[in-house]
C-alpha cells in the first residue's frame, strides 16, 4: 500500500483492458463512469453510461467476464473482474 | 433443474420503507413473510447504503435505524437480488436471480401479496441528454453511494422535485462543487407548498437543513435545462428561465423530473390503475382480492406516506384490521401532502417541448423525436418505430412520451424484465411453455 493511503481495501478490475483499483464494494457502473469508459454503444453507436443507477433504464449494460447485457449499476466489482463496453 | 415454489403467507415485493414496514407488521402478527427485492440489500432507493456505511451500526438516521432493527427482528425473510419477471398464474410470482453460475428462475407462492415497488425518476429528453456525464439526480446519488469518486467534480443539478435539493446536499457533503440547482417549478407554485409545510415540522426541518447545507449555491427557481454539449473539459449545460439563458460548464448534470410510480407488476397481476397510480382502498387493498399496494405506486407522497401505508398493508394482509383506525389519520395527512407535493412540482409545458427533431427519445432503440411525430398512439408509434421495445420496456421513454405526446403506454406483458432464456434451464414442461412465450415477446 502506498504511503499516505487510507486503510480502504481495494479490488482490481479490468475495464476495456486497463487495470483499475477501486474501493471494495464499488458498483461496476460507478467504476466505469469514473474510468471514463462507456458502458455500451447504443444501436446508432453513441457511447452511453448509467442513467438511473437503480437497474431500470438498462443504459449501463456491459460485458462482464464475457457475459453480455449485465446491468453494471446493480453489480459489485469483484477482484480480477473483466468489464468491457458492450457494442 | 426442478425447484419447488417457496410459500409465503404474505409475499412482499420491494424492501424499501413501505415494503419493510409492511413486512414488519405482517411478520410480527405471526405470518410467514418473504420479501423480494432487486437490490442487494434492504432500504430501497431512499435508504440505499453507501460503500462506506455497509455496517448497520453506521446508520445515523434514527427512523431508518429503528425500521432496520425492527425488520431484522421481525422474522420476515429478505430475498435480495430477485427481480420479479412474471405472474404465471394466480398466487404465483416468478423471479430471476443472478448467481455466479448464471441466472436462475424461482417461483414464489403467496396467500396475500403486498406490492411495494417504489418509484423511478422521470426523465425528459432534450438535446444532449444521452451524452455521458448526464445522469439522473437520484441516479448520480446512487452511483456516488456505489463508489463513484465525486469529490472535486463540478455538478449542475436540474429538473424538478424535492429530490434535487436532497441530492445536491449529499453531493456537496461528499466533496462535489454544486455549480447550480435549476428547479423548473414556478415560484408561485412553490410558495403555497412551502407555506403548507407548517403541519409537517419534520419535513420542514429537513428541507431547512438541505438549504443550509447548500448555502452559497445558486438555487434557480423557474429555471430548466434546455441542452447539453460536450466541452473541452466536461460538458456545458444550458439553463433557461424562458427569458434568459446561462451556460454552466461542469463535469456532470444530475437531472430528473420528479418521480414515476412503478406500477408494472401491479398491472401485470390485474390491479386497476387510477390514472397513473394503483387504485387502493383505505386498507391499501387493490382491486384484486388478496393483493395490497403501498408507497409510491399508489401516488408519489414520500417516505412518511410509504411507512404508514406499508404498516397498514401489512396489518390488513395479516388480518389485523382492528388496529387500522389509529393509522388512518396519518395516512390521510400524508396522502394530502403527496397531492400538494405533486401539484407544486407539476411540469411546465416548456419542459415537454425541448426536443429537437434529432433528439433521441427512446434510448434503448435510439428512436428520435421526429420519428415519433405524426403517430397517433403509443401502440402505433411502438409498432412503427420500436420505441419502448428495448430492454427498459418503456420504463424510461414511456413517461417521457406521455409528457411529450400525451400517449399512455399500452398494457403490460410478461416478462416485465428481460429474462435470459438460460435462467429457466430444464424446468418442468409447464415452464417450458412459458419460456416459448417469453421468446416470442423478445
Amino acid at each position: 500500500m502506498p504511503e499516505g493511503a487510507t486503510a480502504t481495501k481495494t479490488v482490481m478490475i479490468w475495464i476495456n483492458g486497463s487495470a483499475w483499483n477501486v474501493p471494495e464494494g464499488s458498483v461496476v457502473g460507478a467504476a466505469m463512469l469514473a474510468a471514463g469508459e462507456p458502458c455500451r454503444k447504443s444501436v446508432s453507436g453513441e457511447p452511453r453510461t448509467a442513467l438511473c443507477g437503480m437497474g431500470v433504464c438498462f443504459e449501463c449494460r456491459a460485458v462482464i467476464d464475457g457475459v453480455s447485457q449485465q446491468r453494471t449499476c446493480q453489480l459489485v466489482c469483484r477482484d480480477g473482474m473483466h468489464v468491457d463496453t458492450q457494442s | 433443474m426442478i425447484s419447488k415454489a417457496q410459500h409465503a403467507d404474505v409475499l412482499v415485493v420491494g424492501a424499501g420503507p413501505a415494503g419493510m414496514a409492511a413486512a414488519i407488521a405482517a411478520a410480527t402478527h405471526g405470518c410467514r413473510v418473504l420479501v423480494l427485492d432487486d437490490n442487494a440489500a434492504a432500504g430501497g432507493q431512499i435508504w440505499r447504503k453507501g460503500i462506506a456505511d455497509r455496517s448497520e451500526s453506521k446508520v445515523r438516521d434514527s427512523k431508518q435505524a429503528a425500521l432496520r432493527a425492527a425488520f431484522r427482528a421481525s422474522g420476515a425473510e429478505l430475498l435480495p437480488g430477485r427481480r420479479v419477471v412474471d405472474a404465471p398464474r394466480q398466487g404465483i410470482l416468478r423471479t430471476v436471480v443472478d448467481t455466479p453460475a448464471g441466472p436462475i428462475a424461482e417461483s414464489f407462492a403467496w396467500d396475500r401479496l403486498i406490492l411495494a415497488t417504489g418509484a423511478r425518476e422521470r426523465f425528459l429528453p432534450f438535446p444532449g441528454w444521452t451524452l455521458p456525464g448526464v445522469v439522473g439526480a437520484g441516479g448520480l446519488q446512487a452511483l456516488v453511494k456505489g463508489g463513484y469518486p465525486i469529490a472535486g467534480k463540478r455538478v449542475v443539478v436540474a429538473g424538478t422535485g424535492p429530490l434535487l435539493l436532497a441530492v445536491a446536499a449529499h453531493l456537496r457533503h461528499d466533496g462535489a462543487t454544486v455549480v447550480s440547482i435549476a428547479e423548473q417549478a414556478a415560484l408561485r407554485q412553490l410558495v403555497p407548498f412551502a407555506a403548507s409545510m407548517w403541519s409537517h415540522p419534520a419535513k420542514l426541518k429537513q428541507g431547512t437543513r438541505y438549504r443550509r447545507a447548500l448555502a452559497g449555491v445558486p438555487y434557480r427557481i423557474g429555471w430548466w435545462p434546455v441542452a447539453v454539449e460536450k466541452a473541452s473539459s466536461g460538458i456545458l449545460v444550458r439553463l433557461t428561465n424562458g427569458k434568459r439563458t446561462v451556460d454552466e460548464p461542469c463535469d456532470l448534470l444530475a437531472c430528473g423530473f420528479h418521480l414515476v410510480p412503478n406500477t408494472e407488476l401491479a398491472e401485470l397481476v390485474g390491479c386497476k390503475l387510477n390514472g397513473d397510480v394503483v387504485e387502493v382502498n383505505e386498507q391499501q387493498h387493490t382491486t384484486v382480492a388478496g393483493i395490497f399496494c403501498a408507497g409510491e405506486p399508489t401516488g408519489i407522497a414520500g417516505l412518511d406516506a410509504a411507512l404508514v401505508q406499508g404498516e397498514i398493508a401489512g396489518l390488513a394482509a395479516a388480518g389485523h384490521t382492528e388496529q387500522l383506525s389509529s393509522l388512518s389519520r396519518m395516512r390521510a395527512k400524508e396522502c394530502a401532502f403527496g397531492q400538494r407535493l405533486n401539484a407544486a412540482f407539476r411540469l411546465r409545458s416548456e419542459v415537454t417541448l425541448l426536443s429537437a427533431p434529432d433528439t433521441i427519445v427512446c434510448r434503448c432503440e435510439d428512436v428520435t423525436f421526429s420519428r415519433l411525430q405524426g403517430h397517433s398512439s403509443w401502440t402505433e408509434a411502438k409498432l412503427q418505430t420500436r420505441c419502448g421495445m428495448g430492454p427498459c420496456q418503456g420504463r424510461i421513454c414511456g413517461p417521457a412520451v406521455q409528457s411529450l405526446f400525451g400517449w399512455r403506454a399500452a398494457s403490460v406483458r410478461p416478462p416485465i424484465f428481460p429474462v435470459p432464456i438460460s435462467a429457466f434451464g430444464n424446468n418442468d414442461s409447464d415452464s417450458l411453455e412459458e419460456v416459448n412465450a417469453f421468446q416470442e415477446t423478445q
